[in-house]
């Protein structure tokens, strides 16, 4: 059974004139890892606070259609118990700040806190939270005094240390480098070994090509795209959605363009396209 | 003709932490430079010194061949304009329009000057349709856009960009390339920090590589993205084409599709 489903959801926020998502139907599976994409704008943001229970609760506006959760309608949960279901880490992590805390150890800490978890428990569970995204360092500091990037370690952090069944992630990585973007794809990769559901709305398509199993392409309100990740990416058609390819698709496009590969099958991922381009080249200029 | 020069430049914050510690490099009038590096790296302190809005501990900063330490901010920021990491650092104004138009107040110019630079400016930056808009009411990625035609009217002679490719689509990063190169045409010197390696190669030729405090490289791209020791010390990879190449063991300096498509099969 699906554990998030969305039958036919429409929605229009209140002030906007028009809808901004239409007849969105999804069906998400334990364990899957999906990832999100679209141009800025379309409604990402907006299909995962759906998914949140946050719309239409907490951001207004007129919704039809239902989304279900483990087959149960989450317009008859409270957002608290969804909270329990569902982690949300948000786009913007200067959002996710409690403001309440004083250290970013504490901010961590705060939603174990709240349920009223052993002390004990939550310093191991905190720790390991910090070793995990790298950001040990950033213990004792004010979590208001952070920069863009490790703020968004640390909502990153705060959610994940909830070990809720299915994540929601927005944008994770706008604000890190390379490393720490390795780091984010790291730990999803992690936490899907864990067997946790996974909703990734991400730009890097050679980082979701990489790691998604399962990408959704969003364009002009509707779905226009759901299959796996390396079907996906392998499509010119997601360039007029307004999002990139990959580096080695794009780069297996034009050599097929310029008759210089006869592969049949664009590659998605590195390694993909060094299994097919491999032995096609007699140049050893190293 | 040296836009900037900064010899054996230090800084430390009030705190005492260092975050920058003896840098030396010129940028020329005209020229396009990038810098890469980890977050923390010290990139964003380094250009902030560029325009005076932090001053060095030691060392010395030349901007087109004055001595910066003699001049004040305000009159730095005329030539060297700088669009903030954080584009709320930077906007204060109700509207797309009077963001635009507020620092031009300080130029002696007039006003019908004013409008036509808020105009040209917000042209250039795809915000002709949004000038009557408040900022905040804009996506973060837009309002990135506003940050950018703020300083792009002051028609200052460096423009630095800090992150502009920070949560961009790909339409948004086409804009930016193509600010990129309008700025370039008008002989202006860019220079911008990123994380986005593909943006970096194809908008720029010179890179430099800032980490721990230090420039550790400062050379054509070519040579930097195939220097390994380097790109480990800064914690950076090599862009995925170039780790094809390098895979397939061919041709060292590849970076981009364009090399790699000439150079296959050849
Ligand atoms: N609370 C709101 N009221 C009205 N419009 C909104 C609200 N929040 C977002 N929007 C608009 O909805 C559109 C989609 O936003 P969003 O879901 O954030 O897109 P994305 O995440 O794909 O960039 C944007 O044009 C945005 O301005
Ligand atoms: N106002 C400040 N006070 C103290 N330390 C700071 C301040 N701003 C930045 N730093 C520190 O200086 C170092 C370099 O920062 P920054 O120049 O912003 O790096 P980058 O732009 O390369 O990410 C970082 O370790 C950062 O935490
Ligand atoms: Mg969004
Ligand atoms: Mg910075």
């Amino acid at each position: 059974m699906a554990v998030l489903e969305l039958k036919d959801v429409t929605f229009k926020y209140q002030l906007a004139k028009e809808t901004i998502l239409e007849n969105i139907s999804l069906s998400i599976e334990k364990g899957e890892f999906v990832a999100l994409v679209g141009r800025n704008g379309v409604g990402k943001t907006t299909l995962c606070s759906i998914m949140r229970g946050l719309i239409p609760t907490f951001h207004t506006g007129s919704m039809s259609g239902q989304v279900l959760l483990n087959g149960i309608d989450i317009s008859d949960m409270s957002i608290g118990d969804l909270a329990l279901h569902i982690g949300f880490v948000f786009q913007n992590p200067f959002v996710q700040v409690s403001g309440v805390k004083q250290t970013v150890f504490e901010e961590i800490a705060y939603g174990l806190e709240n349920l009223g978890v052993e002390r004990s428990e939550i310093i191991r569970r905190v720790d390991e939270m910090l070793i995990q995204l790298n950001i040990e360092h950033l213990k004792s500091k004010h979590p208001m005094q952070l920069s863009g990037g490790q703020s968004q370690r640390v909502a990153l952090a705060s959610v994940l240390v909830m070990d809720p069944g299915i994540l929601i992630i927005d944008e994770p990585t706008s604000q890190l480098d390379p490393q720490g973007t390795e780091e984010v794809f790291e730990t999803i990769r992690l936490l899907k070994e864990r067997k946790k559901t996974i909703i990734l709305v991400e730009h890097k398509v050679d980082w979701v090509a990489e790691y998604a199993d399962r990408v959704i392409v969003i364009n002009d309100k509707h779905i226009v795209k759901d299959a796996s990740a390396s079907e996906v990416f392998a499509d010119p058609m997601l360039l007029e959605t307004g999002n990139n390819l990959p580096q080695v698709a794009l780069l297996a496009l034009r050599l097929k363009e310029s008759g210089k590969t006869d592969i049949e099958n664009i590659p998605t991922t590195l390694d993909e396209a060094y299994q097919q381009l491999k032995g096609r080249t007699d140049h050893g200029s190293h | 003709m040296e836009a900037i020069k900064f010899e054996h430049v230090s800084f430390a914050y009030d705190n005492g932490f260092v975050a920058v510690d003896d840098i030396s490099l010129t940028i020329a009038s005209g020229e396009k430079v990038a810098i890469i590096g980890q977050n923390g790296a010290g990139k964003t302190t380094a250009v902030k010194m560029m325009n005076g809005l932090l001053r060095p501990k030691s060392g010395k900063i030349t901007v087109f061949g004055e001595d910066a330490s003699k001049r004040t901010t305000a009159t730095l920021s005329k030539k060297v304009g700088y669009v903030f990491q954080n584009p709320g650092d930077q906007i204060f104004n109700q509207t797309v329009y009077s963001e635009i138009a507020y620092s031009l107040k300080y130029l002696k110019i007039d006003k019908a000057e004013i409008e036509r630079r808020v105009i040209a400016a917000a042209q250039m930056c795809y915000l002709a349709d949004e000038l009557q808009t408040n900022p905040y009411d804009l996506p973060f990625s837009i309002r990135k856009f506003v940050t950018i035609a703020s300083v792009v009217a002051m028609d200052a002679d460096v423009v630095i960009l800090d992150e502009p490719t920070a949560g961009q689509d790909l339409l948004g990063l086409t804009y930016q390339k193509e600010i990129i190169e309008q700025l370039h045409q008008r002989g202006k010197t860019v220079i911008t920090i990123s994380h986005d390696m593909e943006f970096v190669i194809e908008n720029f030729d010179r890179i430099l590589v800032m980490a721990d405090k230090k420039i550790i490289g400062d050379a054509n791209k070519r040579e930097i993205f195939w220097n390994f020791e380097l790109l480990d010390k800064a914690a950076l990879k090599q862009p995925v084409v170039a780790q094809l190449a390098n895979r397939l063991t061919m041709k060292r300096n590849i970076i981009n599709i364009d090399d790699f498509v000439s150079e296959y099969e050849k």
